[in-house]
């Protein structure tokens, strides 16, 4: 059985800043990122949807010491996104001072960009991750 | 199904920069478990190696294969069990269930790590992939990147603020630091305090340094037995009388669940219930203290704590010898020492230990254990239980 939504299709979009996921026709449930599977029931019943791209922030760390290769990026903040359709997923915050921000950031209202992660020796080609903004 | 027991058990000094391979600590470990047993090494039958990163750390796969011609099993089945941190436990609980189900009677079961062979980035890089390596490592995760997360959501959900919890994470790794000063094997022998803790370098936030497990090398090994061999190698078996194991998808995919791990709940339930036990028959836990928080939630998810709550124990006390429940009483992950493939067998050799009674010249024995608790993480959601009781 093939996939609804690939890696490579996602990453193809996101890249457009165009977040896709998958509603199942099952439960209702939208999976985000993309599996093979309803994220709830496991349902196969599966079509493809964009999402907003809007939520709010559920927690967040900021990095100091980075993977080999990343270094120069250092600090920088990753957080995990509720959005609006329910689904976590998973990218960094800009327009902060990322050695400044605290649990505040919190519930913060988020909008959805990208950049993209231009891979290194271990990872099949590029990838891009959501880069979030503040919304409210 | 039969009952099986530990017979015998080593386990290396774990710290920075080993002078050994990967191949020398694990068979440095399992032919002193396998003298221990009273067997040599024609009388195992099988071996189970954990190992997590030898393909970065050494360059070598399949290790398993050298492993068991250099320790004189010649051309037994050997196995690598890769599930990260938690890579040995898996090992051991598949050869609990082949000496259980009559295929084996001996199965040498372990794991061996090199870890800072790797240098601080590359370790980084590759302890980063037990994350998922589309949709999260992009973002620029890492290991403590992971727990960093958990902990402020743990403020968030729990309504503890990040000051007060800060403090009781820093109780955790002060309280590790104690105990593994006392442990001949441990990588840091010396005492650490709570303002030590919070003025460390943050590695990532609210983690800093001493929150944090160090990178480590070492390697440990037990030899599992049927019952009916058990009693002739040795007056002091350990059984094995409950095992569970999980998995789990990556962080975002078990969002409204965290900060619980719920891999862990299902584990630790099918290990409670194959021996009829529950939390409250557990005299002794080693628990997967990657992260100082990591603890708190560990302890939370084997039913040692209620949820929000296990901050509170460790700052009571209660996590001590004499206290509710002693954890990681052979200074854990954070004193002594994470090298990953290892982990899981070094906390099972620590449990066979204290419920054999043989702490009390080290000064850290749990007086009277009878039934011993391993909880190992992999990656953001490999969990693997055992449960072991003195017969
Ligand atoms: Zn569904």
């Amino acid at each position: 059985m093939e996939y609804k939504l690939t890696f490579r299709e996602y990453n193809k979009s996101l890249k457009t800043d165009k977040l896709l996921g998958l509603k199942c026709n099952n439960c209702h449930t939208i999976t985000c990122p993309p599996k093979m599977t309803c994220q709830e029931c496991a349902s196969t019943d599966l079509e493809v949807t964009e999402l907003s791209g809007e939520g709010k922030i559920v927690t967040y760390t900021v990095i100091y010491v980075a993977p080999e290769g990343r270094e120069n990026e250092t600090p920088y903040a990753v957080v995990l996104v509720e959005l609006k359709e329910g689904p976590w997923i998973m990218g960094n915050l800009i327009d902060i001072d990322p050695a400044r921000v605290g649990m505040e950031l919190i519930g913060r209202q988020v909008k959805l960009g990208h950049k993209v992660f231009p891979g290194d020796k271990y990872s099949d080609g590029d990838a891009a991750r959501p880069l979030f903004s503040f919304a409210d | 199904m039969r009952r099986v027991a530990i017979v015998g058990v080593g386990h290396t000094d774990f710290m920075f920069d080993s002078p050994k391979t990967e191949v020398e600590m694990f068979a440095e470990a399992a032919m002193d478990a396998i003298n221990e047993s009273n067997l040599k090494p024609k009388d195992i039958q099988a071996i189970n190696c954990g190992n997590g990163l030898g393909d970065f750390s050494e360059g070598q796969i399949m290790m398993q294969s050298y492993i068991a011609d250099d320790l004189g099993c010649f051309n037994v089945p050997a196995t690598r069990f890769e599930g990260a941190c938690a890579s040995a436990t898996i090992g051991i609980r598949d050869a609990a269930m082949w000496v259980a189900s009559g295929y084996y009677d001996i199965v040498l079961a372990g794991g061996t790590e090199k870890a800072t062979a790797m240098g601080t980035p590359l370790a980084t890089r590759t302890f980063a992939m037990g994350h998922d390596s589309r949709y999260e490592s992009p973002a620029g995760m890492t290991f403590p990147g992971f727990f960093g997360m958990l902990a402020h959501l743990y403020s968030s959900r729990y309504n503890i603020s990040l000051e007060k919890l800060k403090e009781q994470m820093a109780m955790v790794s002060v309280q590790s630091h104690e105990y593994g000063v006392r442990n001949p094997h441990a990588q840091f022998k010396k005492e650490i305090s709570v303002e030590k803790v919070l003025s460390g370098f943050m590695v990532a936030s609210p983690l800093q340094l001493l929150d944090c497990c160090p990178f480590s090398d070492g390697a440990a090994a037990v030899v599992v037995a049927s019952e009916e061999v058990a009693k002739k190698l040795t007056n002091k078996p350990v059984y094995i009388v409950g095992t569970g194991q999980a998995s789990s998808g990556k962080m975002s995919a078990q969002y409204k669940y965290l900060p619980r791990i719920r891999a862990r709940e299902v584990s630790v339930k099918q290990a409670y219930d194959m021996a009829g036990l529950g939390p409250e028959d557990i005299d002794v836990c080693e628990l997967h203290d990657c992260f100082s928080i990591a603890s708190i939630i560990a302890a939370e998810g084997l039913g040692l704590a209620e949820y929000g709550k296990a901050g509170d124990l460790w700052e009571k006390g209660e996590m001590r010898i004499g206290g509710k429940i002693p954890i990681n009483i052979s200074g854990g992950l954070k004193s002594k020492g994470h090298p990953i493939g290892a982990t899981g067998a070094s906390q099972t050799y620590e449990i066979v230990k204290q419920l054999r009674g043989e702490l009390v010249d080290q000064g850290r024995q749990v007086d009277g254990a009878r039934v011993g608790l391993v909880d190992t993480l992999g990656g953001d959601g490999i969990i693997c239980n055992l449960i072991l009781k003195a017969d």
